[in-house]
């Protein structure tokens, strides 16, 4: 599509043994565009999310992430683990059960990234996660162990964690899915608050009232292959697919964000 | 009835003491060869290659599913006649109780690496380290946390295996029983002395560990 697209993927497919997952799929993330992909399980958006960052390799078609392009298939060599490493640097991913780093503070689990990867020095790196961890309202908790928090605080240091990279693009799989109700808000609030900072953000989302909210477009997605697209509000309110509206028939589709409940 | 008379031993008390610092350094050797080929063994059966594989699977299970006190025997008597690799009853014990030692140590750091949720390696994967600094930074600190009472239990016996040893006349605690129990037609004595020392080590060692796991078990 445009040259000033953020994300490229063009004719991606993936298939775990016989079982195609991914079925030519294309996509274009404008810079600072928000998109969100929702469908059942199984749909294959995980699976797309993960071939963002490459945690899944594709068996055919291509990824480009700012300059960054690879092709897959017959006749293309797979990228070795230091490019792959570069590469995944460069964007943030969270994960539905947050895989923070147990043996770490909160600190050193947000400058992990930095000290390990970057090679930055530990006073800057430290003063760097604690102003990531300032900006998604856990300062306090620097030095505490994740085992102590809640689900909502441990998914915010995980974003903190991504942040600290400072990465292009942030992905995000799931991310509140295995969250108590009451806990799912304040984590919507502090990506709410990064799109409208301008991060470039790809989101696996079962929350419909929150990607109607945000997300600038939504793609919905069954089967490995994508079923509709367009912009979030237009395809929420007014699906065009059969498919896409008997799922979208499960969920509140309006309505405000939950509330955030905690104050820290 | 029969009359116990430990005072007997007290004469043959440097004999003892020798073979006890036999027991004790060849077991501080032992176990440190043995970790090492344990971790040869455990990468090697983790390996992304085949071969490789194959290699650390047959070291494992050649020495796993043997009897040591064989294992000692051949390394001693076979292998100067098969090779032609002559060896002091030192050197063979040594190395054959090694790698006996390392064929359960590689188990169990395999199974420690790999029993760490696949999600911490993809969180480390993510924020753009390589597989080393994956496996050194968030796997290994996690998983040799789970692995140290398993490797604990395996240095017990590993401790306990050396008495073994007395076998090719290495002069360990055992051996120097056996001299003594002989010299003083004393055998019930000696031998309860012998299980008393070795008792008396280990007990205060697992306390140590205990005490160790629980420190290390912080921010799980």
């Amino acid at each position: 599509m445009s040259e000033t697209s953020k994300i490229q993927i063009r004719g991606l497919r993936k298939s775990f043994g016989s079982n195609e997952v991914l079925k030519n799929i294309n996509l274009d993330v404008a810079k600072g565009g928000v998109v969100a992909l929702i469908g059942p399980s199984g749909s294959g958006k995980s699976t797309l999310l993960r071939c963002l960052n490459l945690l899944v390799v594709p068996d055919g078609g291509s990824v480009r992430v700012g300059d960054t392009r690879f092709a897959f298939g017959e006749g293309s060599k797979l990228p070795d683990v230091k490019t792959l490493a570069r590469f995944r640097a460069t964007t943030g991913m969270v994960f539905q059960h947050f895989n923070l780093f147990p043996h770490m503070t909160t600190l050193q689990n947000v400058m992990e990234g930095p000290v390990t990867v970057r090679r930055m020095a530990k006073a800057d790196a430290e003063k760097l996660a604690r102003a990531q961890l300032a900006k998604v309202g856990l300062a306090e908790k620097a030095d505490q162990y994740p085992a102590t928090l809640s689900g909502g605080q441990k998914q915010r240091v995980a974003i903190a964690r991504a942040l600290a990279m400072e990465p292009d693009v942030m992905l995000f799989d799931e991310a509140t899915s295995a969250l108590d109700p009451e806990l799912v808000g304040e984590v919507l609030n502090v990506m709410q608050r990064l799109a409208s900072e301008g991060m470039t953000m790809v989101i696996v989302t079962h929350e419909i009232a929150f990607a109607r909210e945000v997300a600038d477009r939504l793609i919905f997605m069954r089967d490995g292959v994508v079923v509709e697209e367009g912009p979030a509000r237009q395809v929420i309110d007014n699906p065009q697919e059969a498919a896409t509206r008997a799922f979208l028939s499960h969920f509140h589709r309006t309505g405000a964000l939950p509330p955030a409940t905690t104050a820290s | 009835m029969y009359q116990w008379d430990f005072g007997i031993l007290w004469s043959y008390r440097w004999l003892f003491l020798n073979g006890l610092g036999v027991t004790v350094g060849f077991t501080v050797v032992i176990v440190l060869l043995g970790l090492v080929f344990g971790l040869f063994g455990a990468f090697g059966s983790l390996s992304r290659f085949r071969a490789v594989r194959l290699v650390a699977l047959a070291f494992i299970e050649a020495f796993r599913c043997t009897p040591i006190l064989v294992q000692l025997i051949w390394f001693y008597y076979a292998l100067p006649i098969l090779a032609g690799v002559e060896m002091t009853p030192i050197t063979a014990s040594a190395l054959a109780l090694s790698l006996y030692g390392g064929s359960f140590y590689s188990e169990i750091i395999r199974g420690g690496i790999i029993s760490i949720d696949r999600g911490q390696s993809e969180a480390g994967a993510a924020l753009g380290m390589t597989p080393g600094q994956t496996m050194r930074r968030i796997v290994l600190p996690q998983a040799i946390k789970r692995m140290i009472p398993a490797l604990m239990n395996q240095s017990i016996i590993q401790f306990k295996n050396t008495s073994l040893v007395s076998v090719l006349a290495v002069p360990d605690l055992v051996y120097q029983s056996q001299v003594a129990a002989h010299d003083s037609y004393r055998p019930l004595e000696t031998y309860t002395a012998v299980a008393v020392a070795y008792a008396a080590i280990l007990i205060p060692l697992t306390i140590i560990v205990r005490r160790g796991e629980k420190r290390l078990a912080v921010g799980e």
